[in-house]
């Protein structure tokens, strides 16, 4: 087992709990952001049941490890401060994320779904993430 | 709302595996499963750091396609969102979740699983200005899907 094969199994795990969620329906995604319409909550169980898990590994498994199984050391953010990146930024990726329904796992899972829209989004998605890297080389 | 218990089931039990997925990660690789961050790390390539981001992309792609042979239903016959919007909610999705360090994944998932505070945040954020968007567009702008 190395990094490559983790994150290759990682990959594969993921996109099939998107598609078994409804994650990768951008019409129920809407239909999960929309409470003031035919709200359809069962999304929230996506984030409840992976959270779930993820809180339980984390406070019950990780710390009686000392360092990840391939790895030389737990990466874990430590940053506590609310900058203005952070708002902004979730802040526009949640209109996006309304606008399409789409995020960027259920996006990248759907490329061969065979739908163009898709395929569209997916490129708009990386000249997005293209052009905060220009701005940052400049800044 | 009136959603079928199927429903809930297949959200609960995709959400289950997106959590051993996530977790996985964490245990073996020591590393946050946050999709935007592993991919924009792509953006440009640095050294040293390409292999295991292109392999978790290949999985990503490549579960998608599995989906597509065994559960079609994942994905939608059609989508008939137009390109404009198409164009507009994918650059918003790139931009912001670089520039907000996460997405779905990342600050969802993994940021609210270690109880972060940072992720906590920018969840509120973002699920609170998604429903803000799907309510003007559809119900003010009159947006039918």
């Amino acid at each position: 087992m190395n990094h490559r094969s983790v994150a290759f199994i990682t990959g594969l795990i993921f996109a099939l709990g998107l598609g078994i969620s409804g994650m990768t329906q951008p019409t129920k995604v809407r239909d999960f952001l929309d409470i003031s319409g035919a709200w359809d909550p069962s999304l929230a169980l996506v984030m409840g049941g992976a959270v779930t898990v993820y809180f339980l590994v984390f406070h019950l498994i990780v710390p009686r490890l000392e360092r990840p199984v391939v790895g030389e050391r737990f990466g874990i953010p430590s940053r506590r401060d609310l900058d203005r990146p952070l708002l902004l930024g979730s802040a526009l990726f949640g209109v996006g994320w309304g606008l399409g329904g789409l995020c960027p796992g259920p996006a990248l899972a759907s490329v061969f779904a065979g739908l163009t829209p898709i395929l569209i989004f997916v490129a708009a998605m990386l000249s997005g993430m293209a052009l905060h890297s220009l701005q940052k080389g400049r800044a | 709302m009136n959603v079928p218990i199927s429903d809930l089931l297949a959200a609960l039990a995709g959400g289950l595996l997106i959590g051993v997925a996530t977790a996985f990660m964490m245990i073996f690789s020591g590393r946050i499963a946050g999709i935007s961050g592993i991919v924009g790390g792509l953006i440009p390539p640095r050294p040293q750091d390409v292999d295991w981001r292109i392999a978790f992309l290949m999985g990503l792609v490549g579960g998608g396609a599995l989906l597509r042979i065994f559960y079609p239903e994942a994905f939608p016959e059609a989508l008939t969102t137009p390109t404009p919007t198409l164009v507009a909610a994918g650059l918003l999705v790139g931009y912001g979740t670089r520039l907000g360090n996460g997405c779905t994944s990342g600050h969802g998932v993994c940021g609210i699983g270690r109880m972060s505070r940072r992720s906590l945040v920018a969840t509120a954020v973002f699920l609170s200005t998604g429903m803000l968007t799907v309510f003007i567009h559809r119900h003010l702008l009159g947006a039918t899907s």
